[in-house]
């Protein structure tokens, strides 16, 4: 697979992004509750972007890696971007009327989270949920 | 797509039944509440077994429900949470604090109705 590509610039992008990763997770194996996981971290990224960006996209790759296949999930925007990445990080901490668990918690679903984050330029998340092994 | 609620005796049932947007989980607030005093509803029951994903904006606008019916004197009982969200809700650090839960619609317009009863003996043994 190619990437595939969703554009978020509205709710209906966040609720379509979701049921993109949930059917991609499925399509290479991966069942149950990591469904729930990676949906929900999907939806919380995506989130992110409509409320502090106001558009951006979420790209899907399958990737493979100790024996295992994996979906890497890419949200990017070029919003006003992140400038103490490390609070944004904390549990609790938002600039806007969220709980400030958004960012934290797709970070405890998925199995890698990195979050680059230039101020003025955007930020990009990448995050992976990989696969039981084969 | 907007959240049915329907009327049943003193109580409301809102029956999620797809994925909802941020959007719609708002109007689902506003009309609970609105339909809550409208009816002089007793409790509200939110039936969630559909819902695909319950993040930081469902669980939030979850909890605003309870308070904002409960400062009507109206109780909410949230019905049909899957193990896989209360999974993800629990690693996600999210919980719905003073929200009633039960296991199915049944259930919950079961525990609003011993809740009832329960306030009005009370209220008769204080009363006299």
């Amino acid at each position: 697979m190619d990437a595939e590509t969703i554009i978020i610039d509205s709710d209906a992008g966040v609720m379509c992004a979701r049921q993109k990763g949930r059917e991609l997770a499925m399509a290479i194996g991966i069942a149950g509750s990591d469904l729930t996981l990676i949906a929900t971290a999907i939806s919380e990224v995506a989130r992110n972007i409509v409320q502090y960006a106001g558009q951006g996209k979420i790209e899907f790759r399958f990737v493979e890696g100790r024996g295992r296949r994996g979906l890497l999930i890419v949200a990017r925007d070029q919003g006003p971007g992140i400038a103490d990445i490390g609070r944004a990080m904390e549990d609790g901490f938002s600039t806007s009327k969220g709980m400030g668990l958004g960012l934290p918690g797709a970070r405890r679903l998925m199995d890698d989270f990195e979050i680059v984050s230039e101020v003025g330029k955007g930020t990009t998340i990448s995050m992976i949920k990989w696969g039981h092994s084969q | 797509m907007d959240v049915p609620i329907l009327k049943q005796g003193d109580y409301l049932i809102a029956s999620i039944l797809g994925a909802l947007t941020d959007t719609a989980l708002t109007r689902l607030q506003e009309n609970l509440v609105r339909s809550v005093r409208q009816y002089r509803s007793k409790g509200v029951v939110i039936d969630v077994t559909v819902l695909d994903v319950m993040d930081s904006f469902a669980a939030r606008t979850l909890r605003a429900i309870t308070v904002m019916t409960r400062l009507l004197g109206a109780k909410v009982v949230i019905v049909g949470i899957q193990p896989e969200i209360a999974f993800s809700m629990v690693q996600l650090g999210l919980n719905l604090e003073g929200a009633l839960t039960a296991l199915d619609l049944e259930d919950g317009l079961a525990l609003l109705k011993a809740a009832d009863k329960k306030e009005q003996d009370g209220f008769r043994r204080h009363g006299r």
